[in-house]
């Protein structure tokens, strides 16, 4: 289950307390994220919408241990986060975090076995242990057989298939999709899409995505909406959306 | 070794690029084996040399002459176990390109002073008993297709003129292959037979052998003091510092090699530098994702550091290869000119040091670049 602006104790997955995210930018103050409140449980698919600039990729980075906050607190799984060194927070991003980016950033001049082997390479796996793992996650996204291919072999979909692969290869704790369909057509945005919610459905992964198609945000269990640094939940967004005059 | 795949493929990725890369690293490399073989050949009679030697030559320059009667006070001094006195002849072989040194020696002593330039008994036997024989090092025998029983004629360009007829006796080696095989000796009694009346009983230089280098600095100025405010006044050093004295007539050459050497490390440092930052600055992008799933900093660091290194090493050998396949090439060619153009084993390593030297310090910048890079701002960037 999520909670949005839930101030008490939890035992939710993801647990993010008074985060504010402040950037200067030519001498001028931006505050992307204002005390942002928010708990995620183990297995739950959220998705968060809002206009550009509105502060989804930074929540998804701050979630991510990619960036730090100004102030608040992250804690994944009892581990707070937002404390952690940065050699901590790189350890802590392998063991726990799985990225999908709109570019699906693979490697070109790797394989996709090669691009999905990547993450395992920092544990201490033997190369047939990791063999196992790579088989593994390729064949949950339907490219057992594209394997030995370069990213330039493959379709748009096949390239963020072999990302997503990449991503829970090594078994994290999470996924932080980054607009995953952004650079789709409609047929693949669909298809990837059934393979997050095979993830999250069969194999209990918890997934925050952060996209602005609705199509795609509809398949979500929860759908967020991040408006002037400060999340809604999006009945109370279309409230807001109404009263305002819009759609 | 897991990184390997990871590594190589990087490498491979411009394949244009790394076949200049590698090419600027074997055509430095090729020229740092060429300059260290011409310094070497330059400076190494000094550090071949033998610190038992002593030569001595007169006060005023090499050119001017010492009496043969210095040969038997020499010998009476303590320490000295033998002496043997050269003249240097400076003949033409068929034609002035054929450079290569000649001696008249003094056969009494010559093995007991030279004892790292082997002569075959029989040979030397030989050449004891042929009043017109001469002794060809292997190098210079095989560069003319010299052999035994050869007869062999040297147009004298300092003695009078005319050609001099010699049958070679034998074939002298070098105990080490550093040991210059490229002089051409002859008998003493053959020399004072032709030269001029006035020349008569003159010799070139004297080399003294000596019990222990313990002695060279006392026997030295012994020598000296016995020549003192004579006609032929005499100057003793080391064999060593002989050979270094005579190199410096040439100039500086080592500060000339050091010069060209600093100037080609530069270069290739900023090729290299410059190849290396591009790579890095192409691949922003896969060095954030790579940080993002949990490669750090130093594992970023190591990965281009590894690319640099690789680079340097395989351009290296390359080099190093290509110089081992022409020196010899270009040492027959120079044959008589400059002795010893050999590559040695250290000199293959210090290549290889400066090789990898070059790189690690051109992957040095741009890889603390990547490892400083935060993946946030990164991906912001692409």
């Amino acid at each position: 289950m999520v909670s949005v602006n839930t101030n008490g104790n939890s035992s939710a997955l993801i647990q993010v307390r008074g985060l504010d995210k402040t950037y200067w930018r030519g001498g001028e103050q931006i505050d992307v994220l204002q005390g942002l409140n928010l708990d995620v449980d183990k297995g739950d698919f959220v998705a968060f919408m809002g206009p550009s600039g509105s502060g989804k990729t930074t929540l998804l980075n701050l979630l991510g241990g990619l960036d730090v906050p100004t102030s608040g607190a992250v804690s994944v799984a009892g581990d707070e986060i937002t404390h952690m060194s940065r050699g901590r927070l790189t350890e802590w991003r392998a063991r726990h975090v799985g990225f999908v980016f709109q570019m699906y950033n693979l490697v070109p001049v790797l394989t996709a076995y090669q691009n999905v082997e990547l993450p395992l390479l920092l544990t201490r796996l033997s190369r047939s242990a990791r063999r196992q793992h790579v088989e593994a996650a390729l064949a949950i996204v339907g490219l057992r057989d594209r394997s030995h291919h370069f990213p330039r072999q493959l379709s748009g979909g096949q390239e963020q298939r072999v990302a997503v692969a990449r991503a829970i290869v090594s078994d994290p704790t999470f996924l932080l999709c980054d607009e995953p369909t952004g650079d789709l057509d409609r047929k693949s945005a669909d298809e990837i899409m059934a393979l997050i919610e095979e993830l999250v459905s069969k194999h209990s992964k918890t997934v925050l995505m952060v996209t602005h198609d609705p199509v795609v945000a509809a398949r979500a269990h929860t759908v967020l909406h991040l408006e002037k640094g400060v999340l809604v939940e999006a009945s109370k967004s279309r409230q807001n959306a109404m009263a305002g005059g819009g759609a | 070794m897991k990184f390997s795949r990871l590594i190589l493929a990087n490498l491979f990725r411009k394949k244009v690029r790394l076949l200049l890369t590698l090419g600027s690293f074997a055509v430095a490399l090729f020229l740092f084996a060429f300059l260290a073989v011409v310094k070497y050949a330059f400076t190494g009679g000094a550090e071949l040399a033998d610190a038992r030697r002593l030569v001595t030559i007169n006060r005023v320059s090499i050119i001017q002459p010492l009496p043969l009667s210095y040969r038997d006070k020499i010998l009476r001094i303590p320490a000295v176990q033998s002496v043997t006195h050269d003249n240097w002849f400076g003949g033409v072989y068929q034609d002035e390109k054929n450079f290569f040194p000649q001696f008249v020696i003094d056969p009494e002593y010559q093995r007991q002073v030279f004892p790292e330039l082997l002569v075959a008994d029989d040979q030397w036997n030989a050449f004891l008993k042929d009043r017109q024989g001469a002794i060809a090092g292997a190098a210079t025998a095989k560069r003319f297709g010299w052999k035994i029983g050869d007869r062999i004629p040297i147009k004298t360009t300092l003695y009078g003129g005319g050609a001099w007829e010699f049958n070679i006796d034998g074939i002298y080696h070098g105990q080490r292959k550093e040991d210059d095989e490229t002089q051409f000796w002859f008998q003493w009694d053959y020399f004072e037979e032709r030269v001029p009346e006035r020349l008569k009983g003159l010799a070139g230089w004297y080399t003294v052998k000596l019990d222990s280098p313990d002695d060279a600095i006392r026997v030295a100025k012994a020598i000296d003091g016995e020549f003192a405010n004579s006609p032929y006044e005499t100057k003793t050093d080391t064999e060593s510092a002989f050979a270094a004295s005579w190199v410096k007539q040439f100039g500086n050459i080592e500060f000339l090699i050091l010069v060209i050497g600093t100037v080609v490390f530069f270069t290739l440092l900023l090729v290299t530098g410059n190849t290396m930052a591009i790579s890095v600055r192409e691949r922003t992008g896969e060095l954030a994702v790579l940080k993002a799933i949990g490669f750090k900093d130093g594992s970023i660091l190591i990965l281009v550091l590894a690319e640099a290194l690789t680079i340097a090493l395989c351009g290296g050998i390359l080099g190093l290869a290509l110089a081992m396949l022409a020196i010899p090439v270009l040492s027959t060619a120079l044959s008589g000119m400059l002795p010893n153009l050999i590559l040695s084993k250290s000199m293959l390593a210090a290549g290889i040091g400066f090789a990898l030297l070059v790189g690690a310090t051109s992957g040095l910048l741009p890889g603390i670049g990547a490892m400083r890079l935060r993946v946030v701002e990164a991906f912001r960037r692409i």
